[in-house]
């Protein structure tokens, strides 16, 4: 009997899929291409690059490391085409892939910024790298995890930059009038609550399009904000422009680590909150029962209904909960920056953490991880621009922009997010 | 807790109405435990709305529901479930993303942080307790429908339903899934479970059921024994002597039309699903290509109309190569196409009947007139076609949304039919088509044969290859099992669409081996899959 199974078991021709051999195929062509163009570079590359691992001000100085600049990025080049051709092989296991992929992602970059920095007065700043793409990110992984919650119970979610603003604004003023950042934190929680409480109550309740709800949110969101800001704001910007700023809290011991100190373990209670967030949303969806029902009324929501999981009850929680992260992610730009609020001032910030749930594929870790990198190549354009390179500022500030084009086409390919996302559920 | 007078289920005098239209009318059903009560009726017939209202997904309009001697009224599915009553879905209301262990734990997780070792070992608890195993950590889309099946049963009975209702669960299944299928049911009956069976297929009806209870139109037209013949349940069923053979004359074959040769064809995901498949359609003959869902057939006739890319290997219409031709210059080269999912394929809801009906010619004269579209034309076609085909509306104005399923089909088939072609094919064509128009579409299926059309019908029912074919291609895995005269046995056909050679098949149906065999067949091909 089994020897007849056997026999007739056929082996089933699994190809590398169309999707995976084309995501492959572009990685590959873009990495040598990008490696092709640094070897060029190298050709005009004269002189050396410093990176300054320390800051000025740090406790523990270490050493300025100077390169010569030419062979570095020849180097750079040479390993950034060795990854590429490491993609267009095909047939390797992925551990090989995701090691090419590493070792080119690093080497596109130290080639990129040896090239920009060569033969300035200035040493490149590795430590406020770093930093700047922590403080970056900070808003943009709260941005993210709000996305991550409403998306995952089948709630498009392209409000995020709305309750930003809302919540910065509410932040700034509540700090001002109260002089504690603890109430200013919780104002702009509530801030984000309630902005989601809007998205919520229209799309779950009213079953309007979420894509221009969502438009419209920011819309409303920058209108009132900017009325409020000048009618009210303004003119006693002295009183409710003024807000005290969060502190940074040095972790004992961890901070005084060389290094790595002083960017991770002396940062305001909004990066630590970021971090715990991400590992929170992270537990909550995978590992709880309401992270269970949240996603199954994101993936089928009538098979949740089926079952007396109430559809309507979890997307609102879900909502509300991402609000929460959201109103979290506005505050950084005022009481977690400069204290004060001018208008639009989280720019697009709420798009961008939109971008990041996307490419992280509607997973807390990942989509945090590519907020990570949209921070990193903000910082990197800005300090860039006053090592003053070859490249003109105007194409720097498009870098990050630029990224986001390459990564979501290129290297990540289609992405599958909950099956009914953005679909109204109608009893 | 049950016993044959007060347990069980009533429902008495249920009435359910959607604005003007009635559903159900004054339903009467009583199911009691240990038993397999069949509810048959055709596509429409107020089976599922019945049901829906049983499950509290509907509220009925007049009407009560009795569980265990009780009047009891549920207002939504949790109420329904806590009163013993379980489900399994015509669609499976299952997370294709989550494990079988996350879809039998939702809605009754038990402590806030999820215990998944729990839920496995109660999936293999009840999986071993009633002779279905399914692999607990098994990603429910990666399973086949049969084992998917299985796992809306699980989720039932994990939540100890005593009255199990099963809609169509039939449709998507292999003549041996079937017979698993009924031996799981056997085995919940003699446990005491009261279960109803739904469908519209006489042959299992007549199988597997303790009583039969006969809807149409929303209302229960009458009770039958098991022993009734196939032709009188379905008089009862339809409301009129309905002739289940089509008349057809013998095949004249004339020469080969269509040609396919070695043809592979891969998808989206890079499997191949059509596997080095070659034969031929002559003129004048319909050659079935049956087969279980998904091995392969809606690629195949895909790929032959030009939808799907193809990997290698030839096809070729009248001598003509149309390997990579796109639908437009195919349906040029005359070949008709019925496909598989008419509401996403076959026309445009919203449009017009008149404008469905000209879809692949309104190009061409005399439908337009440069860039524009002749309208009398359209209108004049329109309503010649409706003539001609039965298609029964009030206006060939009306948008195809407004007719029932069987008229829709009638549509796309007219559409077809009403130019002259060199190959028909059809997918599915009587999928989800009332008896009466299952008669209607399949004359003329024939009579297009007998115009000396090639005609390539793929379907999965058995009754519709055995009525229609001149010859059978069975098809599994994307590979041509066997190509088979139509008068052979059902269960040898039956064997061949699951994967097993012909000879083989003959042999093991003559000495009928128990399910046993087909089920360890079946079961390492499944493994295989997975391997």
């Amino acid at each position: 009997m089994s020897t007849v199974a056997a026999a007739r078991t056929p082996e089933l021709d699994v190809h590398e899929s169309r999707d995976a051999r084309r995501a492959r195929l572009s990685a590959g062509a873009l990495l040598v291409a990008l490696g092709a163009i640094l070897a060029i570079l190298s050709t005009r590359t004269a002189g050396a690059t410093a990176y300054a691992l320390s800051g000025y001000f740090d406790a523990v100085q270490l050493p300025t490391v100077t390169v010569p600049a030419g062979p570095t990025v020849i180097a750079c080049a040479v390993l950034v085409i060795a990854s590429g051709i490491v993609f267009l092989a095909g047939r390797l296991p992925a551990g090989a892939r995701t090691a090419a992929a590493v070792v080119g992602g690093i080497a596109v970059v130290l080639g990129f910024i040896t090239w920009a920095v060569a033969g300035s007065q200035l040493p490149f700043q590795v430590s406020n790298q770093f930093a700047g793409t922590i403080a970056l990110a900070t808003p943009l992984v709260l941005g993210a995890l709000c996305g991550v919650l409403c998306e995952n119970a089948g709630v498009v979610n392209v409000a995020i930059e709305g309750q930003f603003l809302v919540a910065a604004f509410t932040a700034a003023v509540v700090g001002s009038v109260t002089g504690s950042t603890t109430a200013a934190l919780f104002a702009a929680v509530l801030a984000g609550v309630l902005m989601g409480a809007m998205l919520a109550v229209f799309s779950i309740k009213y079953l309007v399009d979420q894509v221009v709800l969502g438009v419209v949110i920011n819309l409303f969101a920058s209108g009132l904000t900017g009325f409020l800001f000048d009618q009210l704001v303004q003119p006693n910007s002295g009183d409710l422009n003024s807000s005290p700023l969060l502190e940074p809290i040095a972790i004992p011991g961890l901070s005084a680590i060389p290094f790595l100190g002083p960017i991770l373990f002396n940062q305001t209670i909004l990066f630590y909150l970021a971090v715990l967030s991400v590992a929170f949303v992270s537990w909550l969806l995978y590992r709880t029962r309401w992270g269970l029902r949240v996603r199954s009324v994101g993936e089928h929501p009538e098979a949740a209904d089926t079952v007396g999981v109430s559809v309507r009850g979890m997307r609102w929680q879900a909502v509300l909960l991402g609000g929460a992260f959201a109103g979290l992610g506005g505050a950084f730009f005022t009481i977690g920056s400069t204290g004060a609020f001018i208008k639009d001032i989280t720019v697009g910030n709420g798009f961008i953490a939109l971008a990041a749930l996307i490419m992280g594929r509607w997973n807390p870790v990942r989509a945090a991880l590519m907020a990570v990198f949209f921070g990193f190549v903000t910082q990197l354009a800005s300090q860039l621009q006053s090592l003053g390179t070859p490249m003109p500022s105007q194409l720097l500030l498009m870098l990050p922009y630029l990224a986001t084009v390459i990564a979501v086409a290129g290297l990540i390919g289609r992405s599958r997010g909950p099956a009914a996302d953005g679909v109204p559920f109608v009893k | 807790m049950t016993n044959a007078t007060t347990g069980g289920l009533r429902l008495e005098g249920i009435t359910k109405r959607f604005g003007s239209f009635t559903a159900n009318d004054a339903v009467d059903l009583d199911v009691r435990p240990g038993e397999i009560h069949c509810l048959l009726g055709e596509n429409g017939a107020g089976k599922s709305t019945l049901m829906n209202v049983l499950y509290g997904l509907y509220q009925p309009d007049g009407g009560q529901i009795v569980v265990d001697g009780e009047p009891r009224t549920f207002s939504n599915p949790k109420q329904a479930m806590a009163a013993g009553i379980g489900m399994v879905h015509q669609h499976f209301m299952l997370v294709d993303v989550f494990t079988v262990a996350e879809n039998v734990m939702l809605g009754r997780e038990g402590a806030f942080v999820l215990n998944k070792e729990r839920a496995r070992a109660r999936v293999r608890e009840i999986g071993e307790r009633y002779g279905m195993p399914v692999d607990p950590d098994a990603v429910v889309e990666d399973l086949p429908v049969g084992l998917q099946q299985r796992v809306e049963i699980l989720k039932a009975l994990a939540n100890d339903a005593e009255i199990l209702v099963l809609d169509e669960p039939t449709a998507v299944l292999t003549p041996q899934e079937i017979d698993e299928l009924m031996g799981v049911m056997t085995a919940l009956r003699d446990e005491g479970k009261a279960i109803v069976f739904i469908t519209h297929k006489l042959r299992e009806v007549r199988a597997i059921a303790d009583r039969i209870t006969v809807m149409r139109r929303g209302k229960i037209v009458g009770h039958a024994e098991p022993g009734t013949s196939e032709a009188d349940l379905a008089e009862m069923m339809v409301g009129r002597a309905v002739d289940l053979r089509v008349d057809k004359a013998a095949a004249e074959v004339g020469d080969v039309r269509l040609q396919v040769s070695d043809l592979r064809v891969t998808n989206v995901a890079g499997v191949v699903v059509v596997d080095g498949l070659t034969f031929d359609v002559r003129a004048g003959e319909v050659l079935c290509v049956a087969g279980v869902q998904g091995n392969g057939q809606s690629e195949l006739a895909d790929a032959i109309l030009g939808n799907m890319p193809v990997a290698s290997g030839t096809i070729t219409l009248d001598g003509r190569d149309i390997t990579r031709a796109n639908p437009h210059d195919t349906i040029a080269a005359g070949v008709g196409f019925v496909p598989e999912d008419r509401q996403a394929d076959g026309f445009v809801s919203s449009f017009s009947i008149a404008e469905n009906l000209v879809l692949n010619r309104f190009d061409q004269p005399p439908f337009s007139r440069g860039p524009a579209l002749a309208l009398p034309q359209i209108q004049d076609n329109a309503e010649r076609l409706r003539q001609e085909f039965d298609i029964r509306t009030e206006s060939i104005s009306a948008p195809l949304s407004s007719l029932s399923g069987g008229n829709q089909q009638k549509v796309v088939l007219a559409r077809e039919l009403s130019r002259d072609l060199a190959l028909l094919v059809a997918s599915q064509p009587t999928r989800g088509v009332d008896v009466g128009a299952i008669e209607f579409l399949h004359r003329r299926i024939v009579e297009e044969r007998d115009t000396g059309t090639a005609v390539l019908l793929v379907s999965t029912e058995l009754d519709e290859v055995e009525a229609l074919a001149d010859r059978v291609l069975v098809m599994y895995r994307g590979r041509v099992v066997g190509i088979v005269p139509p008068e052979t046995p059902r269960d040898v056909v039956g064997l061949m669409m699951a994967g097993v050679p012909y000879e083989e098949a003959v042999a093991s149906a003559e000495n009928p081996t128990p399910r046993a065999e087909a089920v360890a067949t079946q079961g390492a091909a499944e493994r295989g899959e997975h391997a």
